[in-house]
């Protein structure tokens, strides 16, 4: 495979073209999930629990079906038997079949505020809502919890009584047959802890918390769903995984993979919460009592409820070092809550935590816990800001004491090629080094930082970006244009990156290449767009489609001109060049092509379980008010080891969108439950995410270290930048103003308590 | 008991992208409802139906309104500006070009309420600054771009616009 250090001369990679799908998104045209039509279409609404925990004694649909204009009323009932214990990969995280159709429906217990109960379908959006309220439900509220380390304790009440793990919480004396809220104990050891911190000049160990944060897509979740006589299934709904809705509604609903389509629409932002499934399976039951296609969408109410968002988490953190700045040893003990069911991304922030440096000794014990909050999904790198946050507050603190510059301390310790990571794999070749040298040698760095109040602050960040399996095709059209057909659904301009990596091999412009997502049944099976594993995976699939045009262009040129094939080169002008200076266009042949032996169109599906890690290391200038507690971001730089950018526009984007995430999770974001576990800021106006006059503009700095691992050197760019953040903010917070928090947000509030004590 | 579908519905006559346009709504349809599931332009997009987004914003009689917040009812004689009727018949707004061109958009389902919302404010402020377009598009969530290259593309738009007097 290509391996090269040397900066390589693209001409279509690394351009800024106007991505193909965008006239259709500027002129309102785009078709996105909730503007799903199909005739003799109904309208449907779900209806969700008010308590945190209770169990449902009853449901009595009777009045509601009866409201004319209502067709139908579904409750976990009408799913039949139950799933069973089998798993479904949705890309970033698996979900378990039972556990994801009981978060769908609730069975038995409702486990969280805004856990749905009862799906209806009715000819008008208003009826549907009217009926709601008729469908009388009668519980019996059982305590709940919601903070991890209380889910953790022997006397809190228990959500799932199937849950069992060997390892308890330290001084729990419960038996290990009773049922518990921890659903996964794991610990990741490499080299002598003791050791390591017994060699040690300084130490620092500190407790951190993290909020419970919301991708915060501005898509609402949306499903369209027709169940058709003959046992068809179609699914048109806004998601990152068309395949893994697929497989999830096949586990749900019971029935074969092959009698259901799922259809992705446009998608409105996803972050990973779009992975799984939550309205799909509720329209098709309804679809399949009514006969007719239903559509359902939630209201951001529900979206806040009941999808989403990332694990709140209690962390600690020790690290050693000597007084030269060498780390000696490190551990992280990391609890992430998971909401109701099992599956917190706590395995990716535990292999995260320590990966951009070289530590030699170091245990990361992580737990994963159920407490009564929504099921958590992905979040733009999934448990790495919590596990990382705490690491690099640490890493700072250290360097405060060491009287060792922070991004010098970085440097000192920074993993390479080679180094081993925390399983023990070494590391590819990565740019954790040149990162860390762009932020020392950047001007941000340098310039002198004036005024009271404020403070800078470093970090830096580390994500895997997975490979994963992906499938496309694509056909030389007679006019010299290659259709490409992507089985990953385009969430912010995948369509242009990977046409970008056709066109490159074949030496075509990007307006030759015309890319287009499809459904279920038109492409081999495809991983979910996540993980920033799509310009990454997709890529090479579209490379090796590449090469298998220009092989069949080379072979039908050999056959034209009645010469042998290896007489026949094909250029990377995207030519094909035979003896005595014979010489076609692309264009030229693929006019031929139909009255020469036939068009030529290929396919190719790839399984590629290598990874692209990238590394980020954001400046952060900022100004705490005193008297409102409110934080001004005043300048923001934010370098990344890019491998290729492809797309750099996109890159930059990926890099702000990720930078502005993280801000919000750093200052302002966070779920606020109430003394009887209902969420009291289900909404855009109490969730407070930034807006446009809360940021400077976001300086990005590309670094470019190419991926010896992909043809074009990518690495995947979307998870990283939403690492650093939380920590650079939390250092520039305590050189504003003197105060270290270990709990994020780190709201006004917060800062208040400090600034005005009383 | 009767089977009969309890409608209220309401007949509206109002001028949408320059077209006059009457149609059948629900009483309680917010323009919002009416303009994506009876009129059949979706470009407006719900993304919270309570204001705080800005996603369905559309022009009312030339003023910027979240069309979650305005009843159906309420457009009876207006005239209406959606995403739909921004791009002219000699092509793009210079803002929809501006939006491609700078990559103001990643998954686009804000871009409608951005573009709606920018067009007011150039209408109003033809040369913002970068702090006045902040501010003017603070009712406006995009959780892909960090805002960045949306700005960058709204004072791109203003300039072109100034420059060849549009």
């Amino acid at each position: 495979m290509v391996s090269t250090e040397k900066p390589r001369q693209y001409k279509v990679v690394g351009t800024r073209p106007i991505r193909p799908d965008g006239v259709d998104k500027v002129t309102g045209r785009a078709a996105y999930g909730a503007d799903t039509k199909a005739e003799g279409m109904l309208f449907g609404a779900v209806l969700r629990s008010p308590h945190a925990h209770a169990i449902i004694k009853s449901i009595d649909t009777s009045k509601a079906e009866a409201l004319p204009g209502v067709k139908a009323v579904v409750t976990a009932r009408d799913f039949g038997a139950h799933a069973g214990g089998g798993v479904v990969d949705l890309g970033e995280t698996r979900g378990q079949a039972n556990y994801m159709q009981d978060n769908v429906l609730a069975n038995h217990k409702v486990l969280y505020h805004g856990h749905a109960v009862a799906g209806v379908a009715a000819t008008d959006q208003h009826i549907a809502e009217d009926a709601l309220a008729l469908i009388d439900v009668q519980y019996e509220v059982l305590p709940f919890v919601i903070d991890v380390r209380e889910a953790m304790l022997d006397t809190a009440p228990i959500l799932l009584d199937d849950l069992r793990t060997t390892v308890r919480a330290a001084n729990s004396t419960l038996p290990t047959d009773k049922p518990t809220n921890i659903a996964l104990h794991m610990s990741l050891e490499k080299g002598d802890l003791e050791k390591g911190m017994a060699e040690a000049d300084v130490i620092v160990e500190r407790e951190f918390e993290t909020g419970m944060f919301h991708q915060g897509y501005i898509e609402p979740q949306n499903a369209t769903a027709f169940w058709n006589r003959d046992g068809e299934i179609t699914v048109w709904t806004s998601t990152q995984g068309a395949f893994s809705v697929r497989d999830a509604m096949a586990a749900l609903c019971k029935v074969p993979v092959s009698k259901i389509k799922i259809v992705p629409m446009e998608i409105g932002g996803g972050f990973g919460g779009k992975l799984g499934v939550y309205l799909e399976p509720i329209a098709a039951l309804l679809s399949r009592k009514t006969g007719h296609p239903v559509k359902l969408w939630m209201t951001r109410e529900a979206v806040f409820q009941a999808t989403g968002p990332t694990s709140a988490t209690y962390m600690r953190v020790k690290m050693g070092a000597k007084r030269d700045g060498t780390f000696t040893g490190a551990y992280a003990y990391l609890a992430y809550e998971a909401g109701a069911f099992p599956g917190s991304p706590m395995g990716a922030g535990a292999q995260c935590a320590f990966a951009p440096y070289n530590i030699p000794n170091q245990t990361v014990e992580g737990f994963d816990v159920v407490i009564n909050g929504p099921k958590t999904a992905a979040y733009r790198a999934p448990g790495a800001p919590a596990s990382e946050f705490a690491v690099e507050a640490v890493v700072n603190e250290l360097a405060e004491q060491l009287e060792i510059d922070p991004i010098e301390l970085r440097l000192r310790n920074a993993s390479k090629e080679g180094t081993p990571n925390t399983v023990g794999q070494p590391f590819p070749r990565i740019g954790a080094v040149e990162v860390m040298d762009a932020m020392k040698s950047h001007p941000h760095y340098a310039s002198e930082l004036t005024g009271e109040d404020v403070g800078r602050g470093v970090a830096v960040g580390f994500w895997f970006n997975g490979g994963m399996e992906s499938s496309s095709s694509a056909a030389v059209n007679s006019d010299g244009t290659v259709s490409l057909i992507l089985g990953s659904t385009d969430i912010g301009g995948s369509r242009a990156s990977l046409a970008m990596q056709l066109a490159e091999t074949l030496g075509l412009t990007m307006d030759d290449v015309k890319p287009q997502v499809v459904d279920t049944d038109s492409v081999g099976w495809t991983h979910v767009t996540g993980g920033s594993r799509t310009t990454f995976a997709g890529g090479w699939v579209a490379y090796e489609l590449g090469m298998q045009i220009r092989e069949q262009m080379r072979e039908r040129a050999a056959q034209i001109w009645e010469v042998d094939a290896d007489k026949v080169t094909y250029g990377d002008d995207g030519a094909i060049h035979g003896p005595d200076s014979k010489t076609m266009s692309f264009a030229e042949l693929s006019g031929q092509l139909a009255a020469t032996g036939g068009r030529i169109a290929v396919s190719a599906s790839l399984t590629k379980n290598t990874q692209g890690p990238a590394y980020a290391g954001h400046i952060v200038d900022l100004k705490v008010d005193r008297d409102t507690g409110k934080v001004e971001i005043l300048r923001y730089t934010a370098i990344q080891d890019v491998g290729t950018a492809i797309h750099p526009s996109y890159v930059e984007g990926q890099i702000q969108g990720g930078v502005a995430q993280g801000i919000g999770m750093a200052l302002n974001e966070e779920y606020i439950y109430d003394d009887e576990g209902r969420l009291r800021n289900g909404s855009f106006l109490d969730y407070r995410m930034p807006v446009a006059n809360d940021l400077p503009m976001i300086d990005t700095v590309l670094i470019e270290v190419p991926n010896p691992g992909h043809p074009y050197g990518v690495r995947g760019v979307g998870e990283v930048p939403i690492v650093p953040p939380m920590a650079a903010i939390q250092q520039a917070i305590y050189d504003a103003i003197g105060t270290r928090f270990y709990v994020t947000p780190i709201s006004p509030r917060r800062i208040l308590e400090e600034t005005m004590p009383d | 008991m009767s089977n009969r579908v309890k409608t209220d519905r309401i007949v509206i006559t109002a001028k949408i992208n320059g077209d006059e346009r009457t149609f059948l709504a629900d009483e309680r349809d917010s323009l919002l409802e009416a303009l994506r599931e009876r009129i059949g332009l979706t470009g407006a997009k719900e993304g919270c139906n309570n204001g705080n987004c800005g996603a369905c914003a559309v022009l009312l009689n030339g003023v910027l309104v979240n069309s979650c917040c305005v009843m159906a009812a309420e457009i009876e004689g207006a005239e209406l500006t959606t995403v739909e009727g921004l791009a002219g018949p000699e092509g793009l707004h210079p803002l929809q070009q501006a939006f491609l061109e700078e990559a103001a958009l990643q998954c686009g389902i804000c871009t409608p309420g951005f573009l709606m919302a920018s067009k007011a404010l150039l209408d109003e402020n033809p040369h913002p600054t970068e702090h006045d377009a902040r501010f003017w598009l603070a009712g406006n969530l995009c959780r892909c771009t960090g805002y960045d290259k949306i700005i960058r593309a709204v004072l791109k738009a203003a300039d072109q616009m100034g420059s060849n007097g549009r």
